[in-house]
Parts: C-alpha cells; structure tokens; sequence
C-alpha cells in the first residue's frame, strides 16, 4: 500500500506533510525567536498547522473552533499583552547566554523523546464497533445530553474567567 | 512516508515535540509572557494527543472532541487571567521579567 505521488491520496500525503513542517516550524519560532511579538506569530502558525491535524483527523468542527479561539482570539489577547507591557527579552536573552539554552533543549527534548517513546512502544486495543462516526450532530447531541453538566461548568468557568479578569486589571488603575 | 496520516504513531509523536516545545520555552523564557505562550504549546499537544485517541481507538468518537473543546475553553480563560496578571505586575514593577519579581523571596 503504496500511494503513487499524484494519486489522491499522495496529494493528501504531501498536504500533511506540508502541514506537520508548517507545525512544528510554528513551535521553534514561538519558543526560539527573540522578539516576543515574532513569538507570537509563531505560535499563530503552529496553531493553524495544529488546525490542520484536527482537520487529518475528521473532525471539521474542532479545526475551526481551533482557528476561531486559538488564533483569533488567543493570540490576540497576547499580542495585546506585548503592546501593554512592553518586555524587552533580547537582553536577558543574551546576558544568560548558551547553557540556558542547551539545558531548556535537553529538557524539552527528554520530556519529547519520553512522551513519543511511551506512545509508540504501548500496546493500544482498536475498538470492535464504533457506535456513532463523530459527526458535528454527534458532537451537539453528547454535548447536550451526557456532558450537559460539564458544558455548563465550563460556561461558568469562562464567566467567572471574565469578571475576574476585569477585577484583577481594574484596580490600581487610578493611583499611577 | 505518504500514508503518515493513517497512524496513529505520527500524531502521537507531533503531541510530544509540541508538549517538549513548550516545556523548553517554559524553561528558557525569561518574561511572563514567553512562558503563557508555551504553556499554550503545551496544552495544544495535549489536544493532539486526545484527538488522536479519539480518532483511532475511541469507540464513541464524540468524546475526544468534547474534551478538545473544553481545553480549548479552559485554555481561553486562562489566557485571560494571565494577560490580566500580566498587566497588574507590570503596573506594580515596571516589568514582567520573573527575575524583577523577588518580592516574596526568602
């Protein structure tokens, strides 16, 4: 089984492909660049790229909710972030120097190689039956029925997330 | 190398360089700022991880999803609270690298 480049599915082969590198170049930007805004944008690539995965995955509905929270709101709250504070890291960057650097990537990629090792050495058990094909409407009716309590949880979650963003940012406003 | 889509193994090996991406930059970033950012890597490799499960060994295919949403959510919200501490100690220490902040230190 061993697709031709132009068939179908070497076209969807070379498509994901293109999306893994756009990932994972996504992710060495954001965590290696110096600038904290470029940092940001990487993190926008490697979202959209994580986008594409879900989209790999079957699920349609979750890669454009990743598009619409993660990239268009995420990383806009944290651009906002910048221009409001304003952090010079190129400094700090430098003055720490290489052994930071290295010890960061020897831990990253410990906690990588372990994680990927873990998951490809495991032994998993494909299910017998599906018993629905995971479908946006499969995905409202669970949300609704057998996750409901959760679904209204996580809504109180994101207003008490609201006001308590308000109140934090509020105060002191005035004084300087 | 064209049928990497079909595996299981790929999805879960581009979870764990995204989650050991984030654990680097949380160690090297010396702001506030660069850490939220990894910490978001880090919870989108958890993402991975759940859709990938959900996707090939799940037998009802809604639930990795739904977890994949609620993170989301809960990755918002936090996202939040954190730009807003962010905001709150740069007013009170003209800066958001964690080494200025040694107030509490013993």
């Amino acid at each position: 089984m061993n697709p031709t480049l132009l068939s179908p599915e070497g076209l969807s082969g070379v498509i994901f492909l293109v999306v893994v590198a756009v990932t994972i170049l996504g992710a060495v930007i954001a965590t290696s660049s110096r600038r904290l805004v470029r940092s940001v944008s990487g993190l926008a690539v490697c979202f959209m790229g994580v986008a594409g995965l879900y989209f790999f995955l079957n699920s349609m509905f979750v890669a454009m909710m990743q598009l619409l929270i993660y990239v268009g709101a995420v990383c806009i709250v944290i651009a906002f972030g910048i221009m409001l504070a304003e952090p010079d890291e190129r400094k700090q960057l430098s003055e720490r120097g290489g052994l930071n650097g290295i010890l960061s990537l020897v831990i990253g990629g410990i906690c990588a190689w372990g994680l990927a090792a873990a998951g490809t050495n495991a032994h998993w058990m494909t299910p017998a039956t599906k018993i629905n094909s995971g479908s946006m409407k499969d995905i409202g009716m669970s949300l609704l029925t057998t996750y409901s309590m959760v679904f209204e949880l996580v809504s109180i979650v994101l207003l008490v997330a609201i006001i308590g963003a308000l109140a934090i940012a509020r105060t002191g406003r005035d004084k300087s | 190398m064209l049928t990497l889509s079909t595996q299981l193994n790929t999805y879960l090996i581009i979870g764990a360089v995204l989650f050991g991406f984030g654990i680097m930059g949380l160690v090297r970033r010396p702001t506030l700022i660069g850490m939220l950012i990894a910490a978001e890597l880090v919870l989108s490799g958890a993402s991975i991880n759940f859709m990938a499960f959900n996707h090939f060994l799940a037998p009802d295919p809604t639930i990795g999803q739904i977890m994949t949403l609620f993170i989301m959510a809960i990755a918002a919200a936090e996202a939040s609270i954190a730009m807003s501490i962010v905001i709150c100690v740069y007013r009170n220490y003209k800066a958001i690298e964690v080494e200025e902040l040694v107030e509490l230190k013993g």
